[in-house]
């Protein structure tokens, strides 16, 4: 065990090698690059057994580690924003064909205009491909994750490739004290790479023929068993990790504060560690506010929202993403995992494009809430907070912008 | 690779179904029923020049054992391919009744 001041993607960087990977592929992408600079290095300075393969856009550094791990090959490669989208073919393809992979996503927002800036947009738009995906709050828990990611993906129960979410500077390019683990402890703890098939001309499958329609219906229910599936073992994998390591997370979601909460905030990713400063001020106010950080956005994690939220007299859900035309992708999941309960839910759209939450604009915002669900039931599916200097200008839903 | 980086392959846990699939003879079913013309192969010209078989694009030319060629009525579509490579005239294109 050795404590190394680290970025965000150099934690990435150095899970992917106590993970032994055996072939890496990518194409530089801000805020992302320096998680391949990296690895490159560290291949090229012979501490890591991997084969660095040079391609010319993202849709083929898929396409390639996507055939490596195919053949048999623990692979890792990462990206974000635009990059993650000109992949998203490939995405589908490595979900349906039920290879075992791991990718970074260092979240960015996405053009136009240009922007490296965080927001969860471009995670969030692969939400429906069968990818495992999840964000973490802090640079430890990048390195954590990813070491579980590989074991998550390549468990017989689930068979899915797995995203890591980390959000571009907050973490990527930020540093901080990081416990990097022993490579014998890592080895004594993660299996060899485990598969459910092998492409090579020994086995000589063909991969993706086309196929009677009611077997690639059935194809959908088989990721859909594995998703469910994935729920425990993602909690199992979370809890063995600390017996090892003494680091869990809670696995599908950390609950903060939950003892003695009336009302919750829901979140991802590591704006909630502002989220969080804004419930220590709010419950020192005696204000009773616990957080729920969802740290798997799929497999969705409905039981234990359900479980962490059934005493709740109301929730309100940060969204760093939008649905156009309808509300944030996790008040979406909010709502009808909690529409049960008949409780108070407001979703909000803020963070977009990389612009800056304060744990003050979070306590106001919250605090607002509870104010309004304490005086009668509230159901705002989505309201925009918006950055301060328009703040006031503009309603804070789009929709009566009309009525102007 | 070396042998011990070669994955521990393991059965799937939970109900699973992968879009794979192997080399098997009519993985369409019996295409046979596709045609509206059949070759049939005149073996008193066939000389075994297997220019036929080289080119039927559903290797449904059969090489027999005396040289010459047969077709697989089960699998053939009935493309004439066969009929326009030989150069013997030896594959007539029937009509199906």
């Amino acid at each position: 065990m050795v404590v190394k001041t680290l970025t965000g993607n150099y934690a990435v960087a150095y899970a992917v090698k106590l993970a032994r990977v055996q072939v890496v592929s990518a194409y530089p992408i801000t805020p992302q690059t320096t998680i391949v600079e990296k690895l490159s290095e560290m291949i090229e300075k012979g501490e890591m057994n991997a084969r660095m393969i040079r391609v010319e856009s993202e849709h083929s550094a898929l396409a390639a580690v996507f055939g490596a791990a195919s053949a048999g090959a623990r692979a890792f490669t990462a990206t974000a924003s635009h990059g993650l989208l000109y992949m998203h073919e490939v995405v589908w393809w490595a979900a349906g064909a039920r290879v075992p992979l791991v990718m970074a996503v260092v979240a960015r927002a996405i053009g136009p205009p240009w922007n490296i800036h965080v927001d969860h947009q471009d995670i969030f738009d692969q939400r429906d491909s069968g990818w495992i995906i999840a964000f973490a709050q802090e640079n430890q828990e990048v390195l954590d994750l990813t070491l579980q990611a590989f074991r998550i993906s390549e468990d017989p129960r689930v068979y899915l490739p797995m995203m890591v979410g980390l959000e571009g500077f907050i973490l990527s390019h930020t540093m901080a004290p990081v416990d990097i683990p022993d490579q014998e402890l890592v080895d004594s703890w993660l299996p060899p790479r485990r598969q459910p098939y092998v492409i090579s001309p020994d086995t000589m499958y063909s991969m993706g023929n086309i196929a009677p329609d009611e077997d690639h219906y059935m194809m959908r229910y088989s990721m859909a068993a594995a998703m469910e599936a994935a729920k425990q073992v993602i909690d199992e994998v979370d809890k063995e990790y600390g017996e090892v390591f003494g680091r869990s997370y809670g696995g599908l979601i950390e609950c903060y504060k939950c003892d003695g909460a009336e009302y919750y905030v829901v979140i991802t990713g590591s704006w909630a560690g502002d989220a969080k400063k804004a419930v220590d001020s709010l419950r020192e106010k005696g204000v009773p506010v616990g957080l729920v950080r969802v740290r798997f956005i799929r497999p969705w994690p409905r039981e234990r929202l359900l479980e962490a939220l059934s005493g709740a007299k109301g929730v309100i859900v940060f969204d760093r993403a939008v649905s156009m035309g309808s509300v944030g992708p996790l008040f979406a999941d909010v709502a009808q995992t909690l529409y049960p309960l008949g409780i108070s839910m407001k979703g909000v759209i803020a963070g977009l494009t990389g612009v800056d939450v304060k744990p003050g604009v979070f306590e106001e915002a919250i605090a607002g809430f509870i104010k309004e669900a304490e005086e009668g039931p509230v159901f705002v599916p989505s309201e925009w907070l918006l950055p301060r200097k328009y703040r006031g200008k503009y309603p804070s839903i789009p929709r009566e912008v009309i009525a102007r | 690779m070396t042998a011990e980086a070669y994955p521990v392959l393991e059965e799937p846990k939970t109900f699973f179904l992968a879009p794979l699939s192997k080399p098997a003879p009519g993985s369409a079913g019996k295409t046979g029923t596709w045609r509206t013309h059949k070759p049939v192969v005149n073996l008193e010209k066939c000389t075994g020049c297997l220019l036929c078989w080289l080119y039927c694009p559903e290797n449904t030319v059969i090489k027999l054992e005396n040289g010459k060629v047969a077709i697989d009525y089960e699998y053939c579509k009935g493309c004439g391919i066969c009929a326009t490579s030989c150069p013997f005239d030896a594959i007539e294109m029937v009509p199906e009744v």
